[in-house]
């Protein structure tokens, strides 16, 4: 039992445990107290004094901030006088003088924490006019995938925890002191070479739009408007999220509008990634059997085997764990299975040159920009995928186009390469690229197919690794699950200790999977305290798996007659040119 | 740049022999710093990168620290370090005319490396030797009650060493 402590809030008494702070105790009473640096459990470093309060101690009233002050019996605080009011007033603007104005242009002006404060406190930006306030020559650092601008930044320092205990990279941090403090890399030692992994969580912890994926609507813009055949493809997570920024509730589910939207965007041909997840799992699985028959033989081979569909863990291995490259599968990620499908594969199908072929992918993740570019990452000189957007970016582009989202109906794309199993819809998931190989992996084995396809043991977000083992044939197939970057180094440590003989483990390098990735909409630091995000979204996809007939990839009757057609066996020939990558080493400030 | 800055073997021999004794006692990074500060004069980011691998930080995090305190130098730092007090009292008895001075003698700014390696010429806050103001120091000795031509001959003398 906790102890209770007694206090009062603007008059009304409450009774709260003594672990609360000032803020937990408004917060229970209904009372709204300001907040900008504040991040639950991520960032609680009191660095902006926004959420500052009146308390009052003996005689003396003392204003100090809610997010870190602990409760304490007796204690009296008051959050709506005259001297709050004006602290958080000159705080909000010194904050305001630090910060680059142009909102009609940054990607975060509908629902910009600070925007919304300095509204709602009707703020003159009086001192960022003065010349001793206002900021000096911005620092900016850029990537395929990523940007900083420093002139947006208000130093609460939120992605920096982000990147240290969500990522467990520490990436970012403070650069020098007092007026010419800067966040960015060491001495904003360019970020594609400072060991970051593209996961985006320092984007999602950002108050305002200093950090942010790198734009690329202008590329997609260009290329609906050529002569090109457009393709458009999607990840599973995109459905999960995207009505987020049209107004829906978190977890709902809008495919059929999605599909609509991408249609009257002008994209000729609308296919979807979950396709390629169905393919993955029928050369990842049978990648899987392959290590698994050898080991069994007791020929030498790398076990656990790794999955690979996560570019921020591809980045993440290559530079912090290269000794285990070997255990990567080769197999590449959906969405360059289904891009380098729709070229080499489907472009014959429906008679068009793969040459005018261009693919456009709308991704969760920022990583998969810088996937997309990887140099390995095509056949015949032709690239897999184009363009790669995020869903917020997604959103941008729907709204700029004046589709009235919320209107729309719904279709289904005609395409096949856009039918889907529910073990292709479950990827966007912590444990779905786990649940959907077992799946298959159990009935290539067993020759029959899982009384119940929910492998829940594989599911849920309460803990960073999950294990499990599932019994095939007699032999105890043991798989691990591990989702947030911060913890593969523990991952890492049980392998090597060896005290378990695991033989598949799947990484995600966003905590939740990819429902919870770096380019999905963000959601503001209040309402994560209140809801889990990654459980919300994924619960849309898991519906989407029990809602569909066919539940297992290799009963997806597309993916037959592809392999019938055109590939003829997993892991073959074509697929190893096609579906199939390789992975290299990297070191981090290495230029 | 006047100076290109490598690690030797036994430079980083030592650093690491230091950063082991360090890593007894909690709070291992500062004292790291110091070393590093004194073993290579510098602790650009090759020597960051190291010290992080070594304390199993991230370099960002290490970068953080050594550019917060103005003791830590990201360049190399010259042979000879000048410093001219620009604090209030040396100010108002002139020593921004030494400082003047001696960046037209070296044909460095303040903050600069000569590029033989040989001067690094700072401006330095107050260094709590008031009474002698107008005052600069060459690698930490003062020279009091000085003006640009006390400056000049002192340098003369460390040209001629």
């Amino acid at each position: 039992m906790a102890d209770l402590v007694k206090l009062t809030i603007n008059g009304k008494e409450v009774e709260v445990p003594s672990s609360y702070t000032v803020m937990d105790a408004a917060y229970k009473l209904g009372i709204d107290i300001p907040r900008l640096c504040f991040l639950k459990g991520i960032n609680e470093t009191s660095a902006c004094r926004v959420c500052v309060v009146e308390i009052q101690q003996g005689p003396r009233t003392m204003i100090k901030n809610s997010c870190t002050v602990k409760v304490a019996d007796g204690m009296v605080v008051r959050t709506n006088t005259e001297r709050v009011h004006r602290a958080v007033k000159l705080n909000l603007q010194l904050l305001a003088a630090n910060h680059k104005f142009e909102c009609w242009r940054c990607p975060r002006e509908h629902n910009c924490e600070f925007l919304a404060l300095l509204r709602k406190y009707d703020i003159d930006n009086v001192m960022g006019e003065s010349k001793w306030f206002s900021k000096k020559a911005p620092i900016t650092n850029f990537s395929d995938a990523f940007v900083l601008d420093s002139s947006k930044c208000i130093l609460c320092g939120r992605c920096i925890s982000a990147c240290q205990k969500l990522a467990g990279t520490g990436v970012l941090d403070f650069n020098r002191r007092g007026f010419v403090t800067f966040v960015s890399s060491a001495l904003n030692h360019e970020i594609e070479d400072s060991g970051c992994i593209y996961c985006g969580k320092c984007i999602q912890a950002c108050p305002v739009g200093a950090l942010r994926e790198k734009d690329d609507l202008d590329k997609v813009e260009e290329l609906l408007e050529s002569d090109n055949y457009t393709v458009v493809q999607m990840a599973p997570a995109v459905r999960a999220a995207l009505g987020e920024e049209f107004g829906y509730p978190m977890g709902t589910n809008v495919e059929a509008q999605m599909y609509e939207a991408l249609e009257k965007l002008g994209f000729d041909d609308v296919t979807d990634v979950n396709f390629g997840a169905d393919v993955t799992i029928m050369e990842e699985g049978t990648e899987f059997l392959e290590r698994l028959g050898k080991f069994l033989k007791g020929e030498e081979v790398v076990l656990p085997m790794f999955t690979s569909c996560s570019p921020g863990w591809i980045r993440y291995i290559e530079t912090y764990y290269p000794e285990f490259l070997p255990n990567l599968s080769t197999t590449k990620s959906p969405q360059q299975i289904q891009g380098a499908l729709t070229k080499h594969y489907y472009a014959d199908k429906i008679g068009v040159d793969k040459k005018n072929i261009k693919v456009v992918s709308v991704m969760p993740c920022i990583a998969k920009k810088f996937e997309a570019k990887r140099p390995e990452m095509e056949y015949d000189g032709i690239r897999d995928v184009d363009v790669v957007i995020t869903t917020r970016e997604l959103a941008r582009l729907i709204k700029r186009h004046d589709i009235k989202f919320t209107e729309l109906k719904g279709t289904t794309p005609n395409s096949p390469i856009a039918k889907y199993t529910g073990a292709g819809v479950i990827f966007g998931a912590t444990g779905g690229v786990m649940e959907a190989a077992l799946r298959t992996v159990y009935a290539k084995l067993e020759g029959k197919e899982l009384s119940d396809p929910d492998i829940l043991d594989v599911r849920g977000v309460d803990n960073g690794i999950k294990e499990a083992t599932i019994k095939v044939k007699g032999l105890d197939v043991n798989v691990a699950v591990v989702h947030g970057a911060v913890n593969i180094p523990e991952m890492m440590r049980r392998i090597k200790e060896g005290k378990k003989q695991y033989h598949f483990v799947e990484f995600m390098a966003c905590t939740g999977g990819c429902v919870n990735g770096g380019g999905q909409p963000i959601v503001n630091a209040k309402v994560q305290d209140e809801t889990d995000v990654r459980i919300e979204r994924a619960k849309a996809l898991y519906s989407l798996d029990k809602a569909n007939k066919i539940r297992v990839s290799h009963e997806n009757p597309v993916v037959k007659e592809l392999y019938k057609e055109f590939l003829e066996t997993p892991c073959g020939h074509k697929s190893h040119h096609l579906l199939h990558t390789s992975y290299t080493k990297r070191e981090e400030y290495s230029k | 740049m006047a100076v290109k800055f490598v690690m030797k073997d036994e430079q980083v021999k030592e650093l690491k022999e230091r950063i082991a004794e360090h890593k007894q006692k909690p709070g291992p990074l500062m004292p790291t710093l110091h070393d590093a500060q004194r073993i290579f004069g510098c602790i650009p980011v090759q020597v960051q990168k190291l010290i992080a691998e070594e304390l199993g930080e991230s370099v960002a995090k290490i970068n953080g620290v050594v550019t917060f305190y103005s003791h830590f130098s990201i360049e190399p730092k010259g042979q000879h370090i000048i410093g001219v007090c620009l604090g209030t009292a040396c100010y108002v008895r002139g020593s921004q005319q030494i400082l003047d001075a001696i960046s037209g003698e070296l044909k460095i700014k303040a903050g600069e490396t000569t590029e033989d390696g040989l001067f690094t010429l700072e401006a330095t806050r107050c260094i709590g030797a008031c009474g002698l103001a107008p005052v600069f120091t060459i690698d930490g000795k003062v020279y009091g009650s000085a003006n640009p031509t006390v400056a000049r001959k002192a340098l003369e003398e460390y040209l001629q060493k």
